[in-house]
């Protein structure tokens, strides 16, 4: 048998870039629980301090537990939203059969072909005129609507048996129905892996954000975490607390769901 | 929409073509129009909403690109001048310089994820769940927050990495804040954070290879190095392709991490390797609303689009020296 000492080489590749990987969390971990002179300690120390105040300094310093809860409204509307919306418009295009159905899907496609950055400025202003900078609604609305899931659930759509549908038919059941108590269910896997790109995408998200609300007390925690940077750029440790706070939400549900986020990027292969 | 005015509409299309013979309850003709309708109304709340903050602002940005913007509102018409200055702007040629260079460097996750997916696909390999988790959890974690830890372990006075530079003897540089080092140091966040992403799409595309052309090779007497690279490599090439046209188009697009590491106007400035750091997204956004300059930076957004087809379609057609297809 050479197979267990074969691997003896993988596990020490592997292993050395694993602690690549963990590093710096772990260094992100040990600085946010030492004072601002033990963080600046040369040679530095590798035990934590237990300075457990540093992560109350990010509240007094940061409106962070608005800054939470927009985060976590805007995430939760656009993902339910975005997940409803596009499951619907998905159904149609992998369904029901309409004159202009190809023509109208190559439009919604063309705009996956567009830098975000594009729709920006013309966002901004619509956000502006409407008074809702500075809003629940400019971090959510534009995010309710995209080709991408569009796309993503119309190709699950069409891999699905037709079986369950024409059964459905017979019965006298119309597309309403059809679409919310047989496709929907049958689809699950698909919104699922949409709702956990979704929920990683719009958590993390920052330039959208930062543009539309600029009021601390309305900004996500992305562009609070970015705008702590300018104004205390050497309070490392309270800084560290402050982005484990923001990042460990996202991280915590990708521990938990861990096979859907791996299956969701594997299927679909697109980052944010 | 409602089931009333969805069968009166196809009443009156009935009666237009009264040919259509009824096979069903109410008429073949009758339920093709209420099928269409319901098609219509399925698609309406994300067709009117990418039309109103996706379609028709690509058209505001073509048109904002050729104006000139007061920074109190209001534009007027300039036509390509915003385009001549673009391409005059020494600001914005170092901007492109530096995203180019990023993207290049970003190429080398490719390669190194192709290696370590290998190496968690040998067959009875303990322990891959626990790797695949390490190697992705720089994937979720909010790019800002990554931008933040970095810039401590970069930190030239106190940071980790010049402390174990030390112990070699070596006088590390302050990296992000140092003009010849903060590109390279960017693209090595850049690289760390996108190795677990790179790792999943081709370990699902090693799974999909049919384990007979390994079968096939192995009586052909290949070794694991030879069916490595000439089983793995060429069956993956389709995915490497796509990898690397989906790496080029986020690179290109590189706006956070400089964002959380630099930040913007004068603080941005103020760093020495801030003109090495400026991407094109960071200068788009800078003019839009820092500066106000929305017009130029609707040119710079409209170059970028240019851009990023061009790259994407030079892959395309390099894609035939090397990608093969089963």
């Amino acid at each position: 048998m050479r197979r267990p000492r074969a691997h003896i080489g993988a596990h020490a590749v592997l292993i050395a870039t694993s602690l690549v990987m963990v590093t710096p969390f772990a260094w992100q971990i040990i600085t946010s629980l030492k004072t601002l002179s033990g963080a600046t300690r040369v040679p530095p120390s590798f035990l934590p301090e237990g300075r457990w105040e540093n992560y109350g300094r990010v509240f007094e310093l940061l409106p962070f537990g608005h800054q939470f809860l927009n985060t976590v409204l805007m995430t939760a509307g656009r993902t339910i939203g975005q997940v409803l919306l596009s499951s619907m418009a998905a159904y149609a295009f992998a369904r029901l059969r309409f004159p202009g159905r190809g023509l109208l899907f190559g439009v919604f496609l063309s705009v996956l072909m567009v830098p975000p950055q594009l729709f920006v400025i013309p966002q901004y202003e619509i956000m502006l005129s409407l008074g809702w900078l500075n809003t629940l609604r400019a971090l959510i609305v534009p995010g309710l609507f995209s080709a991408f899931g569009v796309f993503l659930l119309r190709q699950f759509f069409l891999g699905l048996p037709r079986e369950l549908e024409e059964a459905a038919r017979l019965d006298g059941a119309g597309p309403l129905r059809i679409y919310w108590s047989i496709m929907l269910p049958l689809a699950r896997p698909g919104l699922v892996a949409l709702s956990v790109l979704v929920l990683l995408w719009s958590w993390n998200d920052l330039f959208w954000p930062l543009v539309v609300n600029t009021d601390p007390e309305q900004m996500t925690l992305s562009a609070g975490l970015a705008s702590l940077r300018g104004q205390f750029q050497t309070d490392y440790p309270v800084l560290m607390a402050g982005s484990l706070l923001a990042s460990l939400p996202v991280i915590a549900v990708f521990v938990f769901l861990q096979r859907q986020f791996i299956q969701g990027i594997a299927h679909t292969g697109i980052k944010g | 929409m409602t089931l009333t005015t969805g069968s009166d509409a196809a009443r009156a299309r009935r009666d237009a073509t009264p040919q259509g013979e009824p096979r069903r309850v109410g008429g073949r003709g009758r339920g093709r129009a209420i099928e269409a309708l319901w098609g219509y109304a399925f698609i309406a709340p994300t067709g009117i909403g990418l039309a109103v903050f996706y379609l028709w602002p690509i058209l505001q940005t073509a048109y904002f690109s050729m104006t000139e913007w007061g920074f109190f509102g209001g534009h007027t018409w300039t036509g390509f001048d915003n385009y001549t200055r673009l391409l005059r702007d020494p600001e914005a040629g170092q901007a492109l310089i530096n995203t180019l260079g990023y993207t290049a460097l970003g190429l080398v996750a490719i390669p190194l994820a192709i290696v370590f997916a290998a190496l968690l696909n040998q067959k009875g390999l303990r322990g891959v769940g626990v790797y695949r988790t390490l190697f992705f959890l720089p994937v979720v974690t909010m790019p800002v927050a990554v931008a933040m830890v970095w810039r401590w372990l970069y930190n030239g006075d106190y940071g980790l990495i010049n402390y174990v530079l030390s112990l070699a003897g070596v006088e590390g540089p302050s990296w992000v804040a140092d003009p010849a080092t903060a590109l390279y140091a960017l693209a090595v966040v850049g690289i760390w954070s996108s190795l677990g992403y790179n790792l999943i799409i081709f370990l699902a595309g090693m799974q999909a290879i049919p384990r007979e052309y390994y079968e096939a090779a192995q009586i052909d007497g290949a070794g694991r190095i030879t069916q490595f690279f000439r089983v793995t490599l060429p069956l993956l090439s389709p995915t490497a392709f796509f990898v690397s046209v989906i790496s080029v188009i986020g690179s290109l697009q590189l706006f956070d991490l400089v964002y959380a590491m630099a930040g913007s106007g004068l603080t941005a400035r103020a760093n020495p390797a801030f003109p090495r750091l400026q991407t094109v997204v960071h200068l788009f956004y800078d003019r839009a609303f820092v500066t106000n300059d929305r017009g130029y930076a609707a040119a710079i957004v409209v170059m970028l689009f240019l851009l990023i087809i061009a790259m994407t379609a030079v892959q395309f057609r390099l894609q035939r020296r090397w990608v093969h297809y089963a």
